[in-house]
């Protein structure tokens, strides 16, 4: 097994200092909604505030052009994080906001690749997190093109059985997620991407849950734009991350309107400065994109194809942990192929939110509900359930600890 | 254990044993139907009330939810069941408060009976929405058939 040194890696991270309920160390198993923070991003984060602070592209004072050296040298590094360039990354405020860009932008244009009309159809999958499926069932309704969907399999899977028929040359925009933050399904985006470009689409992919966990290189995966989150990749909340092809950003409209993304304004009009810029109205949240800048730096040291190795050893120890468990049932692929650190399941009758509430009495903290996934619940036949994810400062001792968690609260609700 | 003050063994009676669930189904009479949800967690219950002069004739339920959930919906359906509107918004007022104390109150046994019983989960902020879903369905179904008798 190649796992990470996890002992070196918590004594970057001071939560794990913290005393959970009942005096218990923090087993924390829920990455997949937000990760913990190391000194090394919460010290740039400070270092950017205590040394730095001014509003980056604006002023002529050294604090201006330090502020603003750090804010596009975190780009860089996000740049070089996704194989991309610099200039085709644009910081936003959250995964969300950057999909929502996409949606809005191209509702702002009725030229072009990106207008829509009715008779264009918009293809997401069942497994989507709200965060992608809301923002294009309102661009849909906006323009009157069609959502679709692919489905997914009993087993977890991506339905792709009809994607010829779901991939047409009706076809405008393809949004899929990555892996799924429910299942931890990894689609298989690289031949969706092919697909819908034979067919003129424009393919959005998620990476909240990919970037993260694995090596990203935005060529080889051959899709348009990417999205993902600051927060769930070891950086602060309140930045996030939207990368396009280079023409594409050129060609689109702005979404939000301001300061700092224009190149020229009169009383009566205003044109837009380039990409990145056009899509960054206003003073960004510089310090945090600078925590992001030393988030990826952090993971990028440690190294993606290690951090990858270590959450598959994890995943294959509590597959094997939780598949043993009568009266669980694993929501997902059984397997680590083509899978992420993230484990969903039921639990006999027990509803997750009371499994939840007997975890956090050993100090171990999961996600519990419908996951923002609820045609995904509805799809599998239950309200909610019970999630676990891993990260680098997760270990086997951690895996454990969820596996006697859950006998426990066998045990303890044996009235049931 | 901690545990125990919010996962009563009351609590889990109901929720083995809950009373008044499934939805009653006599069309001879004027029933008002709501839906809530826990946009939260997904969880959500349906129920029905009957109301005749001012007192609640019969109430019913169904839905999927947690232990809290389950249990406070069937709680509450006993405590209203029979009551008239006014006697069941005090009970209701009552309970509302213990869910906001905090922990600092232990509740009116005499008026929440087993309800008490959920005064622990007004120590967990994250759980009191649950022990207020079948309440607060009760309260909309109240009020929207005192409108309906309005008009």
């Amino acid at each position: 097994m190649t796992l990470l040194d996890v002992q070196s890696i918590k004594a970057d991270f001071p939560i794990f200092n913290k005393k959970m309920r009942n005096d218990a160390r923090l087993v924390y198993l829920d990455s997949g909604a937000t990760s913990h923070k190391p000194l090394q991003v919460l010290n740039a984060e400070r270092e950017f505030y205590t040394l730095h602070n001014a509003a980056v592209h604006r002023g002529s004072h050294l604090l201006a052009e330090e502020a603003s050296a750090a804010y596009e040298g975190a780009r860089e590094k996000v740049a070089h994080f996704l194989g991309a360039a610099a200039d085709d990354v644009v910081f936003t405020k959250s995964a969300t906001e950057s999909l929502n860009l996409l949606a809005y932008s191209f509702s702002n244009t009725n030229r072009g690749q990106f207008a829509l009309a009715a008779g264009d159809e918009i293809l997401v999958s069942e497994m989507e997190h709200h965060a992608n499926l809301i923002p294009w069932q309102q661009l849909a309704k906006r323009t009157g093109a069609k959502l679709r969907w692919f489905g997914t399999t009993t087993e977890g899977r991506l339905d792709l059985s009809n994607i010829d028929e779901l991939i047409t040359e009706r076809t405008k925009i393809v949004a899929i997620t990555h892996q799924s933050n429910v299942l931890g399904t990894v689609n298989p985006v690289t031949d969706i991407a092919r697909k819908a470009h034979a067919c003129g689409a424009i393919v959005v992919l998620d990476a909240c849950q990919s970037a993260p966990h694995f090596e990203i290189d935005v060529n080889s995966l051959g899709v348009d734009f990417l999205a993902f989150s600051g927060h769930k990749a070891l950086a602060p909340t309140g930045v996030g991350v939207l990368w396009g092809r280079a023409e594409l950003l050129a060609e689109m409209e702005p979404f939000l309107f301001g300061g700092s993304m224009i190149e020229s304004v009169t009383m009566e009009a205003a044109t837009w400065a380039p990409a990145p810029r056009k899509f960054e109205a206003g003073v960004p949240n510089m310090a945090q994109a600078v925590g992001l800048g030393a988030a990826v730096e952090y993971l990028t040291s440690i190294g993606m194809e290690k951090i990858h190795a270590h959450e598959k050893a994890l995943t294959e120890h509590a597959l094997q942990g939780l598949q043993n468990i009568s009266g669980l049932t694993l929501i997902g692929p059984q397997s680590t192929i083509d899978r992420g650190g993230v484990l969903s399941f039921s639990l006999e009758e027990i509803h997750p939110h009371d499994v939840g509430q007997v975890l956090d009495q050993y100090g171990i903290a999961v996600r519990t509900g419908h996951h923002c996934a609820w045609p995904l619940m509805r799809k599998f036949g239950v309200s909610g359930t019970t999630r676990a994810s891993f990260y680098i400062y997760n270990d086997l001792a951690d895996v454990d600890a969820l596996i006697d968690g859950i006998a426990a609260t066998k045990k303890y609700f044996k009235v049931l | 254990m901690e545990l125990d003050s919010l996962y009563q063994e009351v609590i889990l009676d109901h929720y083995k044993r809950p009373h008044h669930k499934g939805l009653m189904a006599d069309a001879s009479k004027q029933v008002v139907q709501v839906h809530h949800v826990n946009p939260s967690c997904g969880d959500e219950v349906t129920l029905n009330l009957v109301v005749s002069d001012d007192r609640v004739e019969e109430i019913s339920w169904d839905g999927v939810g947690c232990s809290i959930s389950q249990a406070s919906t069937s709680i509450m359906s006993d405590l209203v069941q029979g009551r008239t509107l006014t006697q069941a918004f005090e009970v209701l007022d009552s309970f509302s408060e213990l869910m906001a104390s905090k922990g600092t109150v232990v509740g009116d046994e005499g008026l929440l009976e087993d309800a008490v019983a959920l005064a622990g989960v007004s120590k967990f902020p994250a759980r009191v929405k649950c022990a207020l879903l079948g309440w607060m369905a009760f309260k909309d179904a109240a009020l929207q058939g005192k409108e309906g008798e309005k008009s």
